[in-house]
């Protein structure tokens, strides 16, 4: 969607987070490092508790019916906030590019409604004029740009940008337009592929020479983290939120915390 | 073909533990998108690719809403120049016609120029079974063919292949004596060779079709080898063998294709031979063939017209979809177990044979968009994969323990107190069984655990901790 299609943000703005299902249950710092990022730039930040899932699961394995009925209730939940921020492309990308064409009529009008003031939260941070993030040390990071960020909403210098502005040296990968192998049940439908996929990632992580990979999506981190585990890697895995709030620090996803 | 499309996991499984072909497709697949994306980049960027695939898609949406039109003018006017018009609704109709053919023209050795369509009728088994000697001279073909293999990519037959191998095959199975053949241009020379006396003692030639035009009654036909003309000029009995929906309404289409197809599939600004067969030798031609058919198969596509999938008669088969698809590249092509392999195939084989026998074809998709992105017909392939995934769920074609699952899920998240409850067990749980930070070992996962560990969930979902402080 065009950005002048877009909902103007200001600092009266409620935003509410929608934090997504796998944050929720596995990594609720990068919830954390949103809010702080978003009420940094001195934006209202409420988070609806009776969210759980997209519907993702549902709308990709072509049970239309159900995905339909969680669309309704999470434009139902969202619609009242004057802007939503998602911390993943993929859950951004269901609500912006999804919801309109799986609804229909009143329903499908309302999704377009909504849409229009979803943001992914990398898009979000980087439209404020008024970001104040806080300076971050770490070493030189590899960033991984997940398909639906990339090529439904078309996030890409966003990131880069936020944490270029942290201080922090952003390495690019060959192939970083090719999917790490995640795609939600599809990693656990077809493992074989999937780590295949994974691998390919993770070599051409290795290459860069960065002892960290970044991402905007949970899914594809949890997905390269696992595979990494499984392979004795010991490269780091964070969410971009965790970083640019200097939250990237103590265990990685899939690491051990004591 | 005999289909094999239920066995796509283990094949695929097996296609990634052959560590020698699967890093020969790996460069591949970091090889074969470049010379589309040069292309589409020195040809004016993304932006003019997507001016023009939407313009090309207008022309192809209305040749098809208006196809009974554009198909019976083409008829007229390839029957106006002395060709003959043949519709077969079946592939096996289609392989009798040109039995048929063969047997009025007493032929006993027919030459073939590539054809995905005659790949999907088994036109060659059913000449064989008819006792004529058929030869594909398509280099990728004839190398498949001559292993006795079957096409791994619907543009490069024999990509599956390494140089190496393709030598020692042609080492066996030529018999020229002792010799060297260690680089391509070598092998493509005695390949050359080879078939330049199959051509000259051919009875019938055979080739596809890149398209129909309309308003001429010719088809055109891109090649890089020059094959296809020698299969259409030098035998006495031409057939073209396509489908109902390759048909566009005037020249200026074919051009609009042409400008898209072959940047697309070899990032070639056009291929060494663009070739329009407009019917027989006329009086005064010095060569050419002295009969011309055209057999138009249907084969399903007017149902696929008629249907929500219409917009993969749009196809124009330049294989773009598979170089960009990384599960295309790592599965190999022979896994998808049919004629059309990688995102086009995973739509088009159930389509054409059953979703049941291909079952597994429509989950092997990671939704990535790739393919989408650089499609010249602009098909929105993922969104037509999901739509065959809830036919596969409507029609109970999912297994249970799928449906069940996501069914489940669904009822579990409608219900978001509950849900808050039952994931604050199922994390804690999880969080306390975790072992340095993963899980390895949990009930229900075993899709995922196969091949990774499980990164720990929290101790507390981020909602009940805050429900837990803001009370």
């Amino acid at each position: 969607m065009a950005p002048s299609a877009k909902q103007s943000v200001n600092s009266k703005s409620t935003v509410a987070l929608f934090v997504t299902c796998l944050v929720d249950l596995f990594r609720p710092s990068v919830a954390k490092a949103a809010i702080e990022l978003l009420e940094a730039s001195d934006l209202v930040v409420d988070v609806p508790l009776q969210q759980t899932c997209c519907g993702q699961p549902q709308y990709n394995n072509g049970d239309y019916e159900s995905a339909r009925r969680i669309a309704q209730q999470t434009i139902s939940l969202l619609e009242p906030y004057d802007v939503v921020a998602v911390p993943s492309g993929s859950c951004a990308g269901m609500l912006i590019a999804h919801y309109p064409k799986l609804l229909t009529g009143e329903w499908s009008d309302r999704a377009t409604a909504l849409a229009a003031k979803v943001f992914e939260l990398t898009q979000l941070l980087a439209s404020l004029s008024n970001i104040r993030g806080p300076t971050v040390s770490m070493g030189p990071i590899a960033y991984h740009d997940s398909c639906a960020g990339l090529r439904e909403l078309g996030i890409r210098e966003e990131p880069r940008e936020l944490l270029k502005q942290a201080g922090v040296e952003v390495r690019e990968l060959d192939q970083r337009d090719v999917c790490c192998g995640f795609g939600g049940t599809f990693c656990a439908k077809m493992p074989d592929i999937s780590a295949k996929m994974s691998d390919d990632k993770l070599e051409s992580v290795r290459r860069t020479g960065a002892a960290t990979l970044i991402g905007g999506d949970l899914g594809c981190l949890l997905a390269l983290a696992g595979r990494a585990r499984r392979e004795g890697s010991h490269l780091q895995f964070f969410h971009v939120a965790e970083v640019l709030a200097a939250k990237a620090v103590g265990a990685g996803i899939g690491e051990n915390e004591g | 073909m005999q289909q094999r499309s239920t066995d796509f996991l283990s094949e695929a499984s097996r296609a990634i533990q052959d560590s020698e072909h699967a890093h020969f497709r790996e460069a591949l697949g970091t090889f074969m998108p470049t010379l589309r994306d040069t292309a589409v980049e020195e040809f004016g960027g993304d932006k003019r690719f997507q001016a023009l695939r939407l313009q090309f898609k207008a022309v192809r949406q209305h040749a098809l809403h208006h196809l009974g039109h554009y198909l019976a003018e083409f008829a007229e006017e390839a029957r106006s120049n002395g060709s003959q018009v043949h519709f077969a609704r079946t592939g096996a109709e289609l392989n009798q016609r040109v039995l048929e053919i063969c047997a009025a023209a007493k032929a006993q050795r027919v030459i073939k120029g590539k054809s995905m369509v005659t790949e999907e009728t088994a036109l060659n088994a059913a000449l064989e079974e008819a006792g004529i000697a058929v030869r594909e001279t398509d280099l990728g073909e004839y190398i498949v063919q001559t292993a006795g293999e079957t096409p791994s990519h619907i543009v490069g037959p024999a990509l599956h292949k390494t140089e190496a191998e393709i030598g020692q095959q042609f080492l066996d199975q030529h018999r020229l004596g002792t010799r060297e053949l260690n680089t391509a241009p070598e092998m493509v020379a005695e390949a050359r060779a080879v078939l330049r006396e199959q051509f000259l003692a051919a009875d019938v030639g055979i080739i596809g079709a890149n398209a129909l035009v309309a308003e001429t009654g010719y088809s055109m036909l891109v090649t890089n080898e020059g094959n296809g003309d020698l299969c259409a000029n030098i035998p006495d009995t031409l057939i073209v063998c396509t489908t109902v929906d390759r048909v566009l309404p005037r020249t200026t289409d074919a051009m609009a294709m042409l400008r898209l197809l072959v940047r697309s599939t070899t990032g070639q600004p056009i291929t060494c031979y663009t070739s329009f067969y407009g019917g027989p030798r006329r009086s005064g031609d010095t060569d050419g063939p002295r009969q011309v058919h055209f057999i138009l198969l249907d084969n399903h596509r007017s149902e696929i017209l008629a249907s929500d999938y219409v917009e993969m008669l749009e196809c124009v088969r330049c294989g773009a979809c598979l170089n960009h698809c990384p599960v295309y590249m790592s599965a190999g092509g022979h896994a998808y177990g049919w004629v059309y392999p990688g995102p086009m195939g995973s739509i088009l084989t159930p389509l054409l044979t059953s979703l049941e026998a291909s079952s597994p074809l429509p989950d092997a998709c990671t939704a990535c968009g790739r393919c989408e992105a650089v499609c010249p017909a602009a098909i929105p392939i993922p969104d037509l994969l999901r739509d065959l995934r809830a036919e596969k769920h409507q029609q109970r074609i999912t297994p249970r323990r799928w449906r069940w699952g996501i069914a489940l899920h669904a009822w579990l998240v409608q219900r978001p107190r509950l849900y808050r409850l039952f994931t604050g067990l199922g994390t804690g749980f999880m969080h306390r069984i975790a072992k340095d930070g993963v899980l390895t070992r949990l009930p229900l996962a075993a899709g995922w655990l196969s091949a990774r560990d499980l990164p720990a969930p929290a101790k507390e979902t981020f909602l009940n901790e805050l429900r837990r402080t803001e009370s």
